[in-house]
């Protein structure tokens, strides 16, 4: 019983998957929707196949960008929680504003950041930095709070210190939200790459896309999209990997 | 028989409400004494203040830093945390850390070498009945396994008088039998000198060599009932008249109000 469970949980979304596809592919191949608009699922294919070296060489750099601007934006955020757990005052003060910054989307801030820094890829790490530090800054500040005060108790009563405490119990306990808010900030960080390469730069995902859109080339335009959501999914089971060698005790339960 | 900790009238108020009421007690070396009363008595917030953890209004808690037999050379410890081993409610062993990294925290968080720690802990897994739990998690053992665990982590410490706040009382009734034995028995083997807390009146008379009562809001000690039946005892003596005859005294005492227990 439980086996036959597993493999439906496995295989039902593929299926479901394949069934939209197959769908797409009728819809092009009895042109209800004409084909210059919506390309099938194989010209996209044919598209990534044809331009595979070039999308590689632009996904490169978006990746770069995505990576430098959440390695960034991680740490920031995580010194950034700290602060705020450790001094309460702190926490009150930037609370609202770290709120407030999220309602900004980040297309409205990128063109603002490239008139400051550029074309270059400064720019391109800033937004990304902007758009990842808030889930782990949350992620974060949730999992050091989430602490037994009983814990703290015990600890206080071994006369453990604060780093003591914070490095023994804090940091270890908010793995598990740090993990969640990592996996938002990856498919995060690849989007914001993208939506500032989009308003201005030579290369990259967002670059090519404008590209390809000015020449009305539909199957290329689908072809990078399936690309990104592809880095993003990639990126994010990268992260899943990361969190089952990092975190053997969340997967050790037995009776 | 030597005293090793004195609490002197003892009191705490938390925002006008009084919880404790000038508590005093001893604790002599190698003695288990029980502080018995109902939930919300304030023994939790005694062993708070006990642990240092916690500063009280007013009185002050004593530590006799000689060892056996010397003369007594008591230190003031109010307010002063690590200078007892406090054992919570809960077992709190962190999820993150095998039960031998659990296990070591208190030595290594003053400062002792990983390895040197390890060695010292590893000799006792044996004595704590947790042979082969050394490397798995605390989500792998069973809830007696896990409070065994944190006796451990207690007892390494490595303080002169242990605090343990209802260590058995989340566990069923079979676990904490056998438990309650086990207890006594290495109680004695290490010569421990332990205040514990309870609710339940049989354990109470079981484990302790005296028992003291606290009633009322404002928690105070009402009364002090020595059991002097021999240790180590066992579930038998549970069906002895000695036995019934405490229960009866104690509930009398507990119960002082209530026409049924008279």
């Amino acid at each position: 019983m439980k086996k036959s469970r597993g493999w439906k949980e496995k295989f039902i979304p593929i299926i479901a998957i394949l069934a939209f596809l197959l769908i797409w592919q009728m819809v092009c191949f009895f042109h209800w929707v004409p084909g210059y608009m919506l390309p099938s699922p194989v010209d996209v294919v044919k598209a990534l196949v044809n331009d595979f070296p070039l999308l590689m060489h632009h996904a490169g750099v978006t990746l770069l960008e995505a990576l430098l601007g959440l390695v960034i934006g991680v740490l920031l955020g995580f010194v950034t929680a700290a602060i705020m757990d450790a001094f309460p005052v702190v926490k009150s003060a930037l609370n609202p504003i770290l709120v407030l910054t999220q309602t900004i989307p980040p297309v409205a801030i990128a063109p603002l950041l490239i008139l400051w820094f550029s074309y270059g890829i400064t720019p391109k790490i800033i937004l990304v930095v902007l758009v990842s530090f808030f889930p782990m800054a949350v992620g974060l500040l949730e999992g050091f709070q989430s602490v037994d005060p009983d814990m703290l108790k015990l600890l206080k009563s071994m006369n453990a210190n604060r780093w003591q405490i914070f490095w023994e119990v804090k940091f270890p306990a908010a793995l598990g939200t740090f993990f969640a808010g990592l996996r938002i900030a990856v498919s995060y960080s690849v989007v914001g790459a993208v939506i500032a390469e989009w308003l201005g730069g030579f290369i990259g995902l967002g670059v090519y896309m404008t590209r390809v859109k000015k020449s009305l080339s539909y199957d290329k335009m689908f072809a990078v999209i399936f690309l990104v959501s592809a880095l993003s999914l990639l990126l994010m089971e990268l992260v899943k990997v990361l969190q089952h060698a990092v975190m053997p005790w969340e997967y050790k339960k037995e009776k | 028989m030597d005293r090793i900790l004195r609490a002197e009238q003892i009191s705490k108020s938390y925002s006008d409400k009084q919880v404790l009421d000038e508590i005093s007690f001893t604790l002599n070396r190698g003695e288990l004494v029980s502080l018995l009363g109902v939930s919300g008595v304030g023994k939790t917030t005694l062993f708070n203040i006990l642990s240092g953890i916690s500063i009280p209004d007013g009185g002050n808690v004593f530590i006799n830093r000689a060892e056996e037999g010397a003369p007594e050379e008591w230190t003031q410890i109010t307010g002063v945390p690590g200078e007892l081993s406090y054992m919570l409610q809960k077992d709190l062993l962190l999820p993150h850390k095998t039960i031998l990294n659990n296990v070591i925290l208190p030595l290594r968080l003053k400062g002792i070498k990983t390895k040197e720690a390890e060695e010292k802990a590893e000799a006792l897994f044996a004595k704590f009945g947790l042979k082969g739990t050394e490397k798995k998690y605390p989500s792998q053992l069973s809830g007696g396994m896990k409070q065994r665990a944190a006796l451990l982590r207690t007892y390494l410490c490595g303080n002169k008088v242990v605090l343990l706040d209802e260590p058995f009382s989340a566990l069923d009734t079979i676990t904490r039998s056998s438990m309650q034995e086990w207890f006594l028995e290495v109680s004695e083997e290490l010569k421990l000198s332990t205040v514990f807390i309870t609710h339940d009146i049989d354990e109470a008379i079981l484990i302790s060599d005296r028992v003291y009562l606290l009633t009322g809001t404002p928690g105070k000690i009402t009364k002090e009932i020595e059991i002097t039946n021999p240790k180590p005892r066992n579930q038998a003596f549970t069906m002895t008249e000695d036995f019934i005859g405490y229960k009866k005294e104690i509930r009398k005492s507990l119960f002082v109000d209530q026409v049924a227990f008279s």
